[in-house]
Formats: structure tokens, C-alpha cells, sequence
């Protein structure tokens, strides 16, 4: 098989995860887009291990540990967004910007107040 | 001589059974995957994300990695989506089609993510025009090897690998518990 076919679908694959990452505001949409970008690179790693014909499968084994650390990965990202969504009442990226660089607090047009999701957090 | 003698050998033009194979279930895959980030009805995103998964370990059985295909079967389709639905569950997530899935900044992703397509398929075509998959022979991938593999050499990283995972394990615990003890 040409080694262009799973290259070229894990390049592929890998652009539109990163689309997701970009352009979604629910954050488990965004860890769905992670899990896309993961397997573009798992199937990478067995399509060169299988064209290399390594005698330790290295591409193989990292692809096992890739996919367990993506399991841990996803636990742990889920405990978060549910944990900010028992704070604050949201689990959208976007409006989680306590930490932003901007001056005013002004929310934005859709926006609850952020003092409140300040107090809501604290409390 | 060697590209000439390549191409001749395995025809540029004339695709084997298992690349039409590979070709027909990439192009599920990917559009599954394209459906997932753009659909607006979340819990959908989650069951095309299961079809871009299978079409995936269908991939690695077509590249002969029959051991690691199953394990993305089990811990993918079986058990991430599954964390992921119950996160949408939990969550609240409308399950209609909700308006403000998208944030604002579409565009700006879509040209990232169009210009990174564009690079990387570029570079990697242009590097590996010329090389082939010998997948004849033993099968690379069957369980037998890769337990052999994983045992033998890879033993250690393995050992890591389920300490992280108790650690991942035990931090998602602490993290979702509900902090009853200090507030009385």
C-alpha cells in the first residue's frame, strides 16, 4: 500500500481536529476535537511502524500508550469541565475568562455579569 | 532508476484491493470527523465520533495492526465516548440543535485549519511519493507480536503507564468529589 493513503488521512484528520479545537465553545465538544487529533497521530505511528518493519514495534507500543493516556486524559478533562460546570453554571470556553488581559470587566453581549460567576465561584 | 523501477512495480495508477479498501473507509472516517466539529447537535457530535473511531480501527486492521484495532474499538468506542456522553448528560446539554455551538472565532479556525491541511499534506505527499507499504508476509500487528513486544522490551514504560493512570484515576476522584468536610 503507497504510504501516502494513511499519511495524507492522518494529516487530514489531524487539521480537522484542530478546526474543532479552534472553532468550538462547549468544552467536551473541544475534548472530542483532542480525541480526533490523538488518533490522527496513533494512525501515523502504526502506518510507519508498519512500513519500517521495526523489529522492536516501537509504533505500535507508543500507539498503545498514546490511546492509554488518552483514557486518562479524557477522566481527568471530564472531572474539570464538570467540576467548572458545578462552579459556574457553564462549560463554555469562551466565557471563561477570569484570567483575560483586558481591563474591563464588561461582559460580553450574550454574557451573565462575571461578578457574579466570581461570587458564584467563591461561594 | 529505483522510482521508475517502483512505480512500474506498483503502478501509480493502478491501486491494490486494500488501498480502495483504505481509501473507501478514510473518506467515512473523515467525514464522520468532519461531522463531528460541525454539527450543532452536541450529542450527535458524540455518535459520528464513534464512527470516525471504528472507521479508524478498521484502518489499522487494513494495516495489518489487528491488537491495537481492537484496543481502539475497547477504550474508544467503548469506554471515551461513552465518558463523553456522560459528560454531555451531566452537563445539561440540549439535546436539540443548539445555536451558539460554534464560538465566534469560525473563520479564524477555519483558515488555521485549512492552511495546516494544506502544509501538511503538501509536505507529507511530496516526502513519501515514492514509498510503499509492504503489508505481505506475518501479520506486523497480531496479538502474539505485540504482547511478545510489549512484555518484552516496552515493560518498563508500561509500568509507568499504569502508575499514570492510577494517579489519573485518583485525581478525576478528588477532583469530582463534592467538598462536603469543609463546609460542614
Amino acid at each position: 500500500m503507497h504510504l501516502a493513503y494513511p499519511a495524507v488521512l492522518a494529516a487530514l484528520l489531524f487539521s480537522v481536529g484542530l478546526y474543532g479545537v479552534l472553532a468550538r465553545r462547549n468544552a467536551i465538544l473541544v475534548l472530542m476535537s483532542v480525541e480526533l487529533m490523538l488518533n490522527a497521530v496513533n494512525l501515523n505511528l502504526v502506518a510507519f511502524d508498519v512500513w519500517l518493519r521495526d523489529t522492536l514495534h516501537a509504533g505500535q507500543a507508543l500507539t498503545l500508550f498514546t490511546i492509554a493516556i488518552a483514557a486518562a486524559e479524557i477522566g481527568i478533562g471530564l472531572a474539570i469541565v464538570l467540576m467548572v460546570y458545578r462552579n459556574r453554571g457553564t462549560s463554555d470556553v469562551d466565557r471563561l475568562r477570569d484570567t483575560s488581559e483586558t481591563d474591563d470587566e464588561t461582559p460580553t453581549a450574550d454574557g451573565t455579569p462575571s461578578a457574579d460567576e466570581k461570587a458564584e465561584a467563591t461561594a | 532508476m529505483s522510482l521508475a523501477a517502483q512505480a512500474a512495480g506498483h503502478g501509480f495508477l493502478s491501486p491494490t484491493g486494500v488501498e480502495i479498501a483504505f481509501l473507501l473507509v478514510g473518506l467515512v472516517t473523515l467525514g464522520a470527523a468532519l461531522v463531528t466539529v460541525t454539527t450543532r447537535q452536541l450529542v450527535h457530535a458524540a455518535l459520528w465520533l464513534v464512527v470516525a473511531l471504528g472507521g479508524l480501527a478498521v484502518e489499522y486492521l487494513l494495516l495489518t495492526a489487528e491488537f491495537i484495532a481492537w484496543v481502539q474499538v475497547l477504550i474508544y468506542v467503548g469506554s471515551v465516548v461513552v465518558l463523553l456522553l456522560f459528560g454531555l448528560m451531566l452537563t445539561k446539554a440540549p439535546i436539540g440543535r443548539s445555536p451558539d455551538a460554534d464560538s465566534g472565532n469560525r473563520p479564524v479556525a477555519l483558515a488555521v485549519a485549512l492552511a495546516a491541511a494544506a502544509a501538511l499534506v503538501w509536505v507529507v505527499v511530496d516526502a513519501f511519493r515514492t514509498t510503499w507499504i509492504d503489508l505481505d508476509g506475518p501479520a506486523q500487528g497480531s496479538t502474539r507480536v505485540s504482547g511478545e513486544i510489549l512484555f518484552r522490551h516496552w515493560v518498563l514504560p508500561f509500568e509507568a503507564l499504569s502508575v499514570l493512570l492510577l494517579a489519573a484515576l485518583v485525581g478525576a476522584i478528588v477532583l469530582s468529589r463534592k467538598k462536603n468536610g469543609e463546609e460542614g
